[in-house]
């Protein structure tokens, strides 16, 4: 889960390290509550998960209250890259001298954790490291012994952090490398990292990534989902505990395993292009059990997608058989019918695997018009995709 | 003879009493699967009864080595148990552990792996989050349904659970030496690459299939490794062309983020050494169908 700013600024300054004094607000009369909390001159900064932001004028100086009101009120609800703009974060401002960039991030690649740290920090991290890699510095930390004093000083000195500045960026090092395990975050990444013309450290940004196998420590991380933002369908699945991903497309896929899954995205989008261009409308997977009421859950979901105009269910009985999946299928629909769900979207469904030969007899005993039955995964996709774009 | 799981193996199971555990252990066992017991520090001491089989339980994976000589274990407990269950496993000294467990938290993985590095890796980790290891007719440790194919030379090493069973089944007729399902998660303790040299190694493998999926850049380094070190010939399935960036599909590591990971880029890498790529898994199984049947 990636956090806002305005978030991650919160968990830094929980995990006592200095940021500056600030507040979130989502209308512009609580931008003034804050910007007179705060006093004199303030940056009004857009909350987004999107880079780019101050060019995009989603980051403005104001001064005093009715400056921020009129700033806020620009802000709120702007569209940089395609995310809308629901909160402004307002921070006092500060007299910066020099930026620096420091991150921890989980490095898949060598199967621990990395921290990176340059002197040529508020700017793009990457162009830097690919014009001049001698400013970054790429330090593998050890999950286990973590980042100590001695650990952050030969960092700090590696990287030629100024020497009136080096004690305070190991305090921040290490504070940062607590937070970073304490909160099972995957990354804390700061730019910039700045020195004030005082020469006070700051953290001037946050982005920071959490773990969500982690929920189960940490109770607090709930309340960090953005509700407003989350797709009502993919709310509603998670309620049921599915793992569902709304898509662009018109056909609904249902199948078992996250691999398989995505695989059978693929061959829906390449039938798509024999068919009028139809995609998939959503990834869902309903994991190994595949009960009935799991079916149903599943296809009620994928059927409240107004764009859906069939569905393909794919399912390779493993440890599930695939008789007891078709018995799903077809108790699914009646469940359906109970709840008062009109079902008029066909289904197009491929059952391979353990009991296969049973699965797909029961299926035809059911003599449903709405389900069809194509026993090759390639066929299947084709003919849901077929179907698809005759009912667009 | 297989890689890492062979008919010699003897294998124990951590939370062999819990529901997974014990459904798998019945299931592991029906597959011929030498399974010798299992652990559970409350339970030290009884036995379970298996369809007849009466397992010993023991307080901890070493006391189960020392009274049973077990080599391997499957660990089956909840995921806020697993760092310290592969832990225990890592200081017994066992060859193979495979995790099962879904849903452990990425710094677990990362200290109980940092853990096996600073113990001299003297312990195999497939996992987490992962459906196990199966040498068809010789032995399983994990979840692979053990019905699926028979014995066989192609090897098989893949992210993904089902996918895994999709292509054993499309190639069930030519049969497979060892499957090795390596899991999803951003950190693993075993990789694409390690599985490739035990099978270019392995003298009843003939040639390798590869699974892999979006995220990461796994997939990108295993071609570098082929091109360097696999004679055999390798052919290859990514899934994922049609996932968005910025979405996670399923499993933990399986997202795009920026220009890394996507399935385009894995498809390109490979190919560029020579690894024929199929656009499904079923073109896929076909072009390793059309190598097998020159031999």
């Amino acid at each position: 889960m990636d956090l806002y700013e305005y978030q991650g600024r919160d968990l830094f300054e929980r995990h006592g390290l200095p940021v500056l004094a600030g507040g979130v607000a989502t209308t512009p009369e609580e931008a003034r509550a804050i910007a007179e909390r705060l006093g004199g001159r303030v940056v009004v900064k857009a909350q987004v998960k999107v880079g780019g932001r101050g060019k995009a004028g989603g980051v403005k100086l104001a001064e005093g209250p009715e400056e921020t009101v009129a700033r806020a009120t620009d802000i709120l609800g702007m569209d940089i890259k395609g995310h809308t703009v629901h909160k402004v974060m307002i921070t006092v401002t500060a007299d910066v001298a020099e930026e620096y960039y420091f991150s921890y991030l989980l490095d898949r690649a060598n199967r621990t954790f990395l921290c990176i740290a340059s002197v040529a920090g508020g700017m793009d991290i990457e162009q830097v490291a690919a014009e001049t890699p001698e400013k970054v510095v790429k330090a593998p930390i050890d999950a286990n012994t973590g980042v100590d004093e001695a650990k952050a000083r030969e960092i700090v000195s590696a990287a030629g952090f100024p020497a009136e500045v080096a004690d305070q960026v190991v305090e921040v090092a290490v504070k940062l490398w607590q937070a970073f395990v304490a909160e099972d975050a995957t990354l804390v990444e700061v730019n910039p990292l700045a020195t004030t013309k005082d020469g006070k450290l700051l953290l001037l940004d946050a982005k920071v990534s959490l773990d969500e196998n982690a929920a189960f420590r940490h109770p607090d991380h709930e309340a960090l989902v953005d509700q407003a933002s989350v797709d009502p369908l993919e709310q509603a699945a998670k309620e049921k505990d599915l793992n569902y991903v709304k898509l662009d497309g018109e056909v609904g896929i249902i199948g078992n395993g996250a691999g398989l899954v995505m695989s059978t995205l693929d061959v829906v989008a390449y039938a798509g292009e024999r068919h009028g261009g139809v995609k998939p409308a959503n990834f869902l997977d309903i994991g190994g059990g595949a009960s009935a009421a799991v079916m149903a859950n599943g296809l009620e979901i994928v059927l409240s997608d107004p764009s859906v105009k069939s569905v393909f269910v794919n399912v390779f009985g493993g440890i599930t058989a695939c008789d007891a999946v078709a018995n799903g299928i077809v108790q699914a629909l009646s469940l359906l019918e109970q709840r008062g769900e009109q079902v008029t979207k066909p289904l197009v469904v491929r059952l391979d695997g353990n009991n296969a030969e049973a699965g797909r007899a029961i299926l035809d005993g059911a003599n449903n018009p709405l389900i069809e039955r194509v026993d090759t995964m390639d066929g299947a996709a084709d003919r849901a995709a077929e179907l698809a774009a005759a009912g667009v | 003879m297989a890689i890492w799981l062979t008919k010699d193996s003897k294998v124990i199971v951590q939370g062999m009493t819990g529901s997974e555990g014990s459904k798998h252990t019945r299931r592991m066992l029906a597959a011929g699967t030498n399974v010798v017991g299992g652990t559970n520090p409350r339970k030290a001491g009884q036995t379970v009864d298996f369809d007849g089989t009466a397992l010993p339980v023991f307080a901890t994976v070493a006391d189960a080595m020392k009274e049973t000589g077990a080599d391997v274990t499957v660990i089956f407990v909840p995921p806020q148990f697993t760092k310290a269950a592969v832990i225990e496993a890592i200081d017994a000294g066992i060859d193979l552990a495979v995790v099962i467990t879904e849903g452990v938290p990425v710094h677990d993985t990362a200290a109980f792996w940092a853990y096996n590095v600073a113990k001299g890796e003297r312990t195999r980790i497939i996992g987490p989050n992962c459906p196990g290891i199966a040498s068809p007719g010789a032995s399983n440790a994990g979840i692979i349904p053990a019905d699926i194919t028979g014995s066989g030379r192609i090897g098989l090493v893949s992210k993904s659970g089902t996918l895994t069973y999709q292509m054993m089944y499309e190639l069930r007729d030519i049969g497979f030496s060892t499957c090795v399902g390596i899991g999803g998660d951003p950190i693993i303790g075993t990789t694409h690459i390690d599985a490739l040299a035990a099978f270019e190694a392995d003298p009843e493998t003939d040639a390798i299939v590869m699974i892999g999926e979006i995220g990461g850049d796994a997939e990108e380094r295993a071609a570098e490794f082929i091109k360097a070190n696999v004679t055999k010939p390798v052919v290859g399935y990514i899934a994922g062309f049609t996932a968005p960036p910025g979405k996670t599909m399923g499993h933990a590591g399986a997202i795009i983020s920026g220009s890394a990971g996507t399935a385009d880029a894995k498809k390109a890498a490979l190919e560029a050494v020579g690894v024929k790529v199929g656009k499904t898994p079923t073109e896929t199984a076909k072009l390793m169908r059309e190598i097998m049947s020159g031999r």
